[in-house]
This record gives C-alpha cells, sequence and structure tokens, in this order.
C-alpha cells in the first residue's frame, strides 16, 4: 500500500469520524434582525443563545446571522442554515413571519420558531413575551412623572405588538394623569440609531419630557441624556448604562429559559408546534430596577402593579375601555382575551392620531 | 393637528445637523468617482470612521482628535480598497461591497468595549454675539465645528475641481484614464489619492454620527446613510454644490417629516416616510436634465499596458 492511500484512507476515516459527531451535536440557528451589539432586542436573543451553548455545552453547536432584513433576504439565510444542517432555527422580528413558513414548507425536518408572530406550521411554533405588561408599568411611571404631560413615543412599525404597548401604555398613564398625551412618531425600522435619535430630539423639542421606544438600540436614551430632564425606559434590554436618568425603568426580554427547553424538547424528541406568549409571571418579561429618579411612592406603586400583573390579578387590558372612534371595546371589569390581544389594529380611546396602515 | 408645535427655526438646525454625514461622505464619494473610481465602500468606511473617532474621543477627552484619527481610519481602509483595484487590479465593484463588509465587521470588533459609554461633546464654535440674532442666529451660527468643516470641504472640492490644474487632472483622469496617462499623469498614484479623500470624508461622516448626532457607539449605527451617500453623488450628477443640495434636502425633508408626525398632521405616515427619498430624487433629477454625465472612466480598470 502505497503512502499515498494510506493519507487517502486516514482522510476518509477522518471525514467520516467528523461526520459521525456532528451528527451528534444538536444545531440550533438564530436569525437577527439588527446586530448582537445593538444594545436591546438582539443583544437579548443573543444572550438567550449563549445561555444554549452553555446549558448543553459539547451537545449542542449554535449559529447565528445578525443584520438580517426583513423580507425575501430572511428567506435566503433560513435557506441556508437550513442546508447546513439546523435541527432548530429561531427567527427573531416580526417581518421574518412569511418567510419563516416559507422556508419551514421546504424543510419537513427542521423546526422552526417565529419570535412575535401568528403564522404557525407542523414545524413552526411561534413564540412571544407580553411586553405589553412591561408598558403598563411605565405607562404609570410616565404619566406620574411628566411635568409638560406630553408623553413623546417612538413606533418602529405599525404592527399589532407595537400598538398593544402604545396602548397599554396611554391607558395606565391617563389612569393617574388624565391631561397626558401622546405623540407618536413611527420610525419605520428596528435599528437605524441616528433615525432614532432625530425622532426622540423631535419629540422631546415639541414638548415631551417623557420619551418611550419600541426601537432596538439606545440612541433614544443617549438624545435624552443630551437634552437632560427627560427619562426614558429601557426596551427589550436593561440598558442599565443610561441608569439613573434618563433610564428610570426597563422592559428585559429573558429568552434563556425558552431556548434552553425548546433546544432539550429538540434533543428528546418532544418537540411539537406550540404557541407560547408569558409574561412577567412566567418570568420572560422583566423589570429593569427603578431607579432613584423616581419618588419613592411612585416606585412602590409600580412594583405592586407588577406584583399585581404577574400573579394574574390584575390583567393590563381591563375594561371599561373604549376603542378610538368611541365604539365600546371592553366592558366594566372585562378584560382582553388573548385573541383581540394578538390582532389589535386600533388605538383606545383618547389616542390621537391614525395608525397607518 | 398642531403646528405650532415645529419650530421652523429649531427644524433649519436640526436638519443642517442631520445632513452633516451623508455631506461629508458624498462629497468625498464625488472626489473619488470624478476620478474614475466608484467605491461600494463608503458604509465600511463610515462605520470605521465611527468607531475610530469614537475610541479616541472617549480616551484622549478631545473629539476634535476624534474627528481626525476618524478620517484617518477611514483612509486608511480605503488603501485597502485603493491596493485592490489600483494595484492587484480587482473588480471596482466587488471590492467595494467587500470594503463595506470588512468595514462593519472590523468596527464591530473593536468597538466590543465601547458599548454604552458616553462620548465627550464637541462644543459648538461661539460666534459670539452672532449667535443672539434672531432666527439667523440658531439657524448659522449654532453648530459644531463639523458642520462648517462639511461646507467648506464642498467649496473647496468645487474650487480645487473647477478652477485649479490639479482639478483639471483629476477630472482628466476620471475622464479618460489612457490619454491622461498618455500626457504622463500618474494614473494610479492620482486614484489612489482621490480613494484615500473620499475614505477621509467618509471617515469624519461616520464619527459624526457617533460623536455628535446620537452620540454613543453601537454597531451598524451608519445604518445605510452611506448607500444614500452613494446615490446622491449620481442623482447629483458629480457636482459639488447639487451633493449638498441634495444632502440637506433629504436631511430636510427627513427632519421635517419626524416633526410632522410628531404634530399629529393629517398626511399619511407611509407618504411622510417616504418623502425624504422621493422629493430629493425629484429635484435632482430635473437638475440634472443637462447635459451633465458619468465621468468617462468611471469603474474601469486602468493598467498601462493596455
Amino acid at each position: 500500500m502505497t503512502f499515498t492511500k494510506i493519507l487517502t484512507g486516514a482522510v476518509v476515516a477522518l471525514g467520516l469520524a467528523t461526520t459521525a459527531m456532528a451528527e451528534d451535536k444538536t444545531k440550533v440557528g438564530f436569525v437577527y434582525v439588527g446586530p448582537v451589539g445593538d444594545g436591546g432586542w438582539t443583544y437579548e436573543h443573543d444572550k438567550g443563545r449563549l445561555a444554549v451553548e452553555a446549558a448543553f455545552g459539547d451537545k449542542v453547536e449554535t449559529v447565528f446571522v445578525e443584520s438580517v432584513a426583513e423580507g425575501p433576504d430572511s428567506e435566503r439565510v433560513m435557506t441556508q442554515m437550513a442546508l447546513d444542517g439546523a435541527d432548530l432555527i429561531f427567527t427573531t422580528s416580526f417581518g421574518y413571519m412569511d418567510p419563516t413558513i416559507n422556508v419551514a414548507a421546504k424543510f419537513p425536518n427542521v423546526k422552526f420558531e417565529h419570535a412575535t408572530g401568528y403564522k404557525r406550521a407542523d414545524n413552526v411554533s411561534t413564540y412571544s413575551a407580553r411586553f405589553y405588561e412591561g408598558r403598563a408599568i411605565q405607562g404609570h411611571i410616565a404619566g406620574k412623572m411628566t411635568k409638560s404631560n406630553i408623553v413623546g413615543y417612538i413606533g418602529s412599525f405599525p404592527i399589532p405588538e407595537v400598538i398593544r404597548g402604545i396602548n397599554s401604555a396611554y391607558i395606565h398613564a391617563k389612569k393617574v394623569n388624565p391631561d397626558v398625551e401622546f405623540k407618536i412618531i413611527w420610525a419605520y425600522t428596528w435599528f437605524d440609531p441616528a433615525k432614532e435619535a432625530d425622532a426622540a430630539k423631535v419629540l422631546i423639542e415639541q414638548g415631551a419630557d417623557v420619551v418611550l421606544q419600541h426601537t432596538d438600540s439606545t440612541a433614544p436614551q443617549a438624545a435624552a441624556q443630551e437634552a437632560g430632564n427627560v427619562i426614558t425606559f429601557g426596551q427589550a434590554s436593561d440598558m442599565g448604562q443610561y441608569a439613573p436618568m434618563p433610564r428610570v425603568s426597563s422592559i428585559i426580554d429573558d429568552w434563556a429559559p425558552y431556548y434552553i427547553a425548546r433546544t432539550q424538547a429538540v434533543m428528546d424528541g418532544t418537540w411539537s408546534s406550540t404557541d407560547t406568549w408569558d409574561g412577567i409571571g412566567a418570568g420572560m418579561v422583566g423589570i429593569g430596577e427603578i431607579s432613584d429618579a423616581v419618588p419613592e411612592d411612585i416606585k412602590a406603586e409600580a412594583l405592586a402593579m407588577k406584583a399585581a400583573l404577574a400573579d394574574g390579578s390584575y390583567h393590563a387590558f381591563t375594561g371599561p375601555l373604549n376603542k378610538q372612534d368611541g365604539t365600546p371595546f371592553l366592558a366594566e371589569g372585562e378584560t382582553a382575551d388573548d385573541g383581540a390581544l394578538a390582532g389589535m389594529n386600533f388605538y383606545v380611546e383618547g389616542i390621537v392620531g391614525d395608525i397607518p396602515n | 393637528m398642531d403646528l405650532s408645535a415645529i419650530n421652523p427655526v429649531i427644524l433649519i438646525a436640526a436638519l443642517i445637523s442631520a445632513a452633516t454625514p451623508i455631506l461629508l461622505a458624498a462629497t468625498g464619494e464625488l472626489v473619488a468617482e470624478r476620478a474614475g473610481v466608484l467605491n461600494l465602500g463608503v458604509e465600511g468606511m463610515m462605520i470605521t470612521g465611527a468607531i475610530c473617532g469614537f475610541i479616541i474621543a472617549v480616551n484622549t477627552g478631545s473629539p476634535a482628535l476624534g474627528f481626525v484619527m476618524a478620517a484617518v481610519g477611514g483612509a486608511a481602509l480605503s488603501l485597502l480598497f485603493a491596493f485592490l483595484t489600483q494595484v492587484a487590479l480587482a473588480n471596482q465593484v466587488a471590492s467595494g461591497l467587500a470594503l463595506t463588509l470588512f468595514g462593519l465587521g472590523l468596527s464591530a470588533l473593536m468597538g466590543q468595549s465601547y458599548v454604552g459609554i458616553k462620548p465627550p461633546r464637541m462644543e459648538d464654535v461661539a460666534f459670539g454675539p452672532l449667535g443672539d440674532i434672531p432666527v439667523l442666529g440658531p439657524i448659522l451660527f449654532s453648530h459644531d465645528p463639523i458642520v462648517y468643516l462639511g461646507i467648506i470641504i464642498v467649496a473647496s472640492v468645487w474650487a480645487v475641481l473647477t478652477f485649479t490644474r490639479a482639478g483639471l487632472v483629476l477630472r482628466a483622469v476620471g475622464e479618460n484614464h489612457d490619454a491622461a496617462h498618455a500626457l504622463g499623469y500618474k494614473v494610479k498614484r492620482i486614484r489612489t489619492m482621490a480613494i484615500m479623500f473620499g475614505g477621509a470624508c467618509a471617515g469624519m461622516g461616520g464619527a459624526y454620527i457617533s460623536l455628535i448626532r446620537v452620540p454613543q457607539w453601537t454597531e451598524g449605527m451608519t445604518a445605510g446613510v452611506g448607500w444614500i451617500a452613494l446615490a446622491l453623488v449620481v442623482f447629483a450628477s458629480w457636482k459639488p454644490w447639487r451633493v449638498l443640495l441634495g444632502a440637506y434636502l433629504f436631511g430636510g425633508i427627513t427632519q421635517l417629516q419626524l416633526n410632522l408626525q410628531g404634530a399629529g398632521v393629517a398626511i399619511p405616515v407611509e407618504y411622510l416616510a417616504m418623502s425624504p427619498y422621493i422629493v430629493t430624487i425629484i429635484v435632482l433629477v430635473i437638475l440634472s436634465a443637462d447635459k451633465s454625465r458619468a465621468p468617462g472612466s468611471l469603474g474601469r480598470i486602468f493598467h498601462a499596458s493596455q
């Protein structure tokens, strides 16, 4: 046997060995809408990914692609991940909904998990967090703290998740401060620090002394800090580097337990298509520490609300509530069911302006 | 609707500031394209400049030094492009795209420990009593030095291209590199310098976002401004003053639409959101109805033997 043949044999053996090893590992893919360093939404998803790696060690291999545009581009990325042997793929933005369904149809053996969407299939689950519970607490603090009675709100895209957040914040701000007014700017982006900062500056120029954001970067926090005397809330991540002012509290998404559980389910072969929607109670939504910039009594009220939301004794959408046009939405004491929440496409009574189509 | 909430003076002042990153990047790219080089790496050079400037400004406490190093960083990255396209004779489009991807990755790596840090603030230029003039004061005399530098760069580029021998040579290289070479001009050297100028301007434009406009470091924070700058050069027919007009128009309508949204004007938000792109394109297309056209050798590879 010549040396070359031995070498070829060795290479083939090595190749077989590595394939065999690769098959032992569960491969988990993540598709992100922003960069992992955005300090907000994508940052938290990536923390979840790292938690999966920490939990399973050598048994799992994770891959991710960041800053993937919503739409056709994401379909290409998911297809490539599936072709590369991913067993489970998390797609972490609302705009990946149809691409996820399309790619999942082509790869029936790969499991998909789409965040914040509502379309499912045999191999597509959906999961989201009840961010609106956190928005209720923010609204309460905002309504109590504002002196100008103008609260600015930077929206990303006019989808139910964002509209729900606006409504929830408004309802609770209005409850403690009947004069409060919301100014809403749609940025039409999840991540564009310069634009987010501009939107925050415009809101502040127009009198807002509280700025809520539903976009992913910390830019509005920086703009508020620059302006002074404006309070903000961390979005998706704690954004604690801007505490105690302007960031007075935050909504923190904690995806790690869910990601670990779902990866485990794939390993055990028990994975099935589900719809998960957890809130403060289950720990998927965390409330970042309320800073000293908030007076003690307001802080206590906010924490009481947090406890009530967590144990289910209070629902953020509790009647009586009317829609913006005055038609009844919820009767006295009635709470909104998940169907109504998931498809929410209207403002509640009192908010000025139209939702873009 | 409450239009009184919009203060036109603040709006115009904000527009000038918002337009500066695009203006700087587009002016630099204009010089490179007039020399016949199509550098699609503007975005990559901007983001590299943004992090270089940020790191230096944070560590030295001097935003001015930050801007200098942002220009150096952008120019250094553009040297890579110059090497690929002028020495290795690689395709300019592919090299430019690669430069953007490389710049985004490199900046993310460099910036890992700079997330959440507040950079030192750059003071506005002190114009003394001029700043107190009603209306004109806040609009013209209340900006940071980079805003004025941007305008000076546009004016200088225009003057150099139009009135000087150096500008004539640069344009000759861009129009017909074979003829310029036959006349004895160093095509590669001139193009390399133009590329570096473009890189320096893009780097400063990026640093303007990370040091003044936002101000913070976030991965990928230029978010496509470089591509807008590239498009602007074409729509401005490779003319410096039109780049200025286009950048202000774009920045202005972006600001205006945010203001209108905040004031609750009853125009559908979708139209407002797309208006900056549409209005800028329409205005510049109308302007370019004259006989202006792209430099003759734009995007073509030059080798002395051909």
